[in-house]
């Protein structure tokens, strides 16, 4: 019987259990065109891949716990000393310096706006979403740059005031936990699993 | 407010001058179930020998080094895919590596091209890129492209990379086109335009002619675009030969081909557009400063430069390669150029970027009749005709292929082959497709100098490709 693949890390090496691939034969490809002549074959194929966060993990571990963690470069000799970078970024792009994760929850919670936006009514494969997805991308004030999101509840304008939420219940530990909503929103208008 | 500094603001410098002697494409379509890849390098391959009157094998024994652009590993399942084509090109034992930057691949390949011969390593390059986006169906192929973002910061979003590249449309939409209905129809209007010139171009795979009103009926993409806004999704290849000076002259000696100056520039920006940090504009020499003083005036929200409207590394690209080959106005200096039109608003956005108009005008080039082979206006010969091969809305967008293929032809306008190239009824038969009763010549009479603008995605990468006639240098010491 087959078991989903887990991951774990002891001793600083990957423990690997369960199954990461499937065996499956492929098909022929034959044209119509041509009197089912033999034009290629179909390679299926079913993986897990594994990937670590690094320093960004702290970020995702945060999403859970209902928190919006960002980045401050302090180094004293950065021309940008002082900048906030929100996506959560582990160096500074100016000095290469290791910044300092800080909490912009509340920041977010006050302060966030639609910079821009697009409704998108398709998806790749894989996708989790309900379509269709209002992509946001949202200015903070104080941050240097603009994070992208989506919008869960209401439908986006360029300058709306928005709140972050958290996927708490469940979490996937992806980027998929952390979602925004128009200021006023109440609590019972978010997805499910989601809180302020 | 970000700066950059002196030494990266340098303008580059060939250490001697640089050729595009030859080049060639296959026949570009949606898919190709019944051949290889390999058999459409060949294709292309072959083509550029004959276009210099020789065989492959004749051509191929000049050959020093070869650089292969091929974005996507992963439709095709094979990683060296690169080394399985120059396998099967018989090239062994020349050194080749393999070139991946998105969209700009193809431009960035000729960018490697070009150097290897300009530093002296070797006379004679091969510069061949292809792609093959027909080995998946179309929601597994969107994923895999949404693979090309950041897979922690933006793939699990939708993994639909055209939805994070809309974002920047939509905003250029409502602050630079403020949501008119006068520009919506210009942009229909870059469609109409690309894809009938696609109707003249036998390798195109997307011709049509249609009217601005059947743009505006199309399928809503993401708001404001629309299906036939977009590029294509195709398979094929495209190569070009280049030389130095004393190889260029031996292999184009009694052929219709004049070897042609080449330069080409790459610029960069954050591959999230989350990323972006304020900047001051980065000035074209046809541009002031006083000009940009008050954009976000004239256009409230467009006070952030770059913010989600412009293209810093277009600018760059372009930037670098005026100032290198001499171009002051590039709508005088240039005859002919092919933009990377992955939809209709990137184009226009890409008329600001590289100067054809300033930052929040690029409409009016459309407008204008500037961008026409024949100025529907006046009649007259456009100023500066762009993507009379269809671009990537009406001839093709198969990735690794697309910025050579540009430069192919914007090089048979050059060499005043285009009609040749073109117009040959065997070429349209080979490839089963019809020529059109009222088929035009779309060659730029007197053609001297054109530009290639390669662009990848959401503008990580972009590059620049100058051609020149030799007998007509903007600057002699390019």
């Amino acid at each position: 019987m087959s078991q989903i693949g887990q991951v774990s890390v002891k001793n600083g090496q990957y423990k690997i259990k369960g199954d990461f691939h499937h065996l499956e034969l492929g098909q022929p490809i034959r044209s119509a065109d041509e009197n089912w002549k033999l034009v290629g074959i179909t390679n299926p194929r079913q993986l897990t891949h594994m990937h670590s966060y690094g320093g960004e993990a702290l970020f995702f571990e945060s999403l859970s716990q209902g928190k919006l963690m960002a980045t401050r470069c302090d180094n004293p000799k950065c021309e940008t000393k002082g900048s906030i970078y929100q996506p959560f970024r582990i160096h500074c792009p100016d000095c290469l310096a290791k910044m300092t994760p800080i909490d912009m929850t509340d920041i977010a919670k006050k302060t966030a706006k639609i910079h821009t936006f697009m409704v998108c009514e398709r998806s790749g494969a894989f996708n989790f979403l309900d379509k269709p997805i209002k992509f946001i991308n949202i200015e903070f004030e104080g941050v240097v740059t603009i994070l992208m999101s989506y919008l869960a509840v209401g439908e986006p304008k360029m300058g709306m005031r928005v709140v972050p939420c958290f996927k708490r219940q469940d979490p996937t530990f992806t980027i998929l936990d952390l979602c925004f909503v128009p200021e006023g929103t109440k609590a019972e208008q978010l997805p499910r699993g989601f809180s302020f | 407010m970000i700066k950059f500094s002196d030494k990266q603001l340098a303008i580059p410098k060939l250490m001697r001058p640089v050729y595009l002697v030859t080049a060639g494409q296959s026949k570009f379509d949606r898919a190709f179930p019944d051949k290889r890849t390999e058999e459409l390098c060949v294709d292309a391959l072959t083509q550029a020998a004959e276009m210099i009157n020789l065989s492959p094998a004749e051509l191929k024994s000049y050959i020093h080094t070869c650089y292969y652009g091929h974005f996507a590993d992963h439709f095709g399942d094979q990683l060296l895919g690169e080394a399985v084509i120059h396998d099967r090109l018989g090239l062994d034992p020349l050194g080749n590596i393999g070139v991946k930057t998105g969209g700009a691949t193809g431009g960035s390949t000729l960018w490697e091209a070009v150097k290897a011969v300009a530093s002296g390593y070797s006379d004679c390059v091969l510069a061949m890129g292809w792609e093959r986006m027909d080995e998946v169906p179309t929601d597994e192929g969107n994923f895999y492209i949404s693979c090309a973002a950041d897979k922690d910061w933006e793939g699990p979003l939708g993994h639909i990379y055209t939805g994070y590249y809309a974002v920047m449309a939509q905003k250029y939409w409502k602050v630079f086109g403020k949501e008119e209905e006068s520009f919506r129809r210009t942009l229909a209007e870059i469609s109409v335009k690309h894809h009938g010139y696609a109707r003249m171009n036998p390798y195109a795979q997307a011709p049509m002619k249609i009217t601005v009103e059947d743009v505006l009926n199309s399928p809503v993409v993401a708001y404001p675009l629309r299906a036939l806004d977009c590029c294509v999704m195709s398979v094929g290849a495209a190569c070009a030969i280049i030389c130095d000076e004393a190889t260029a002259m031996k292999l184009t000696k009694n052929t219709k081909n004049k070897p042609l100056r080449i330069w080409v520039t790459a610029g960069s920006h954050t591959l999230r557009p989350a990323d972006r940090r304020d900047m001051e504009i980065p000035l074209l020499p046809n541009e002031t400063k006083e000009q940009y003083k008050d954009l976000g005036k004239n256009f409230p929200g467009g006070e952030r430069y770059p913010g989600f409207t412009g293209f810093l590394a277009a600018r760059m690209a372009a930037y670098y390669a005026y100032n290198q080959v001499g171009i002051k106005d590039p709508t005088e200096d240039l005859d002919v150029i092919e933009l990377h039109d992955a939809f209709t608003i990137s184009d226009v956005q890409t008329y600001e970027d590289i100067g054809l108009r300033p930052y929040g005008y690029g409409r009016d080039y459309v407008e204008s009749g500037d961008c026409y082979h024949t100025n529907p206006k006046t009649g007259k010969p456009g100023k500066l005709p762009s993507n009379l091969s269809g671009g990537l809305i009406g001839c093709m967008h198969s990735v690794g292929a697309t910025g050579i293929m540009q430069v192919f032809e914007i090089a048979c306008h050059i060499w005043n082959r285009w009609a040749e190239i073109h117009g040959d009824e065997k070429i349209w038969k080979k490839f089963n497709r019809q020529k059109p009763s009222d088929w035009t010549d779309l060659q730029v009479k007197g053609a001297k100098r054109a530009l290639a603008i390669s662009h990848a995605g959401v503008g990580s990468h972009v590059t620049c490709t100058i051609l020149q006639d030799p007998d007509n240098l903007i600057k002699k010491d390019a």
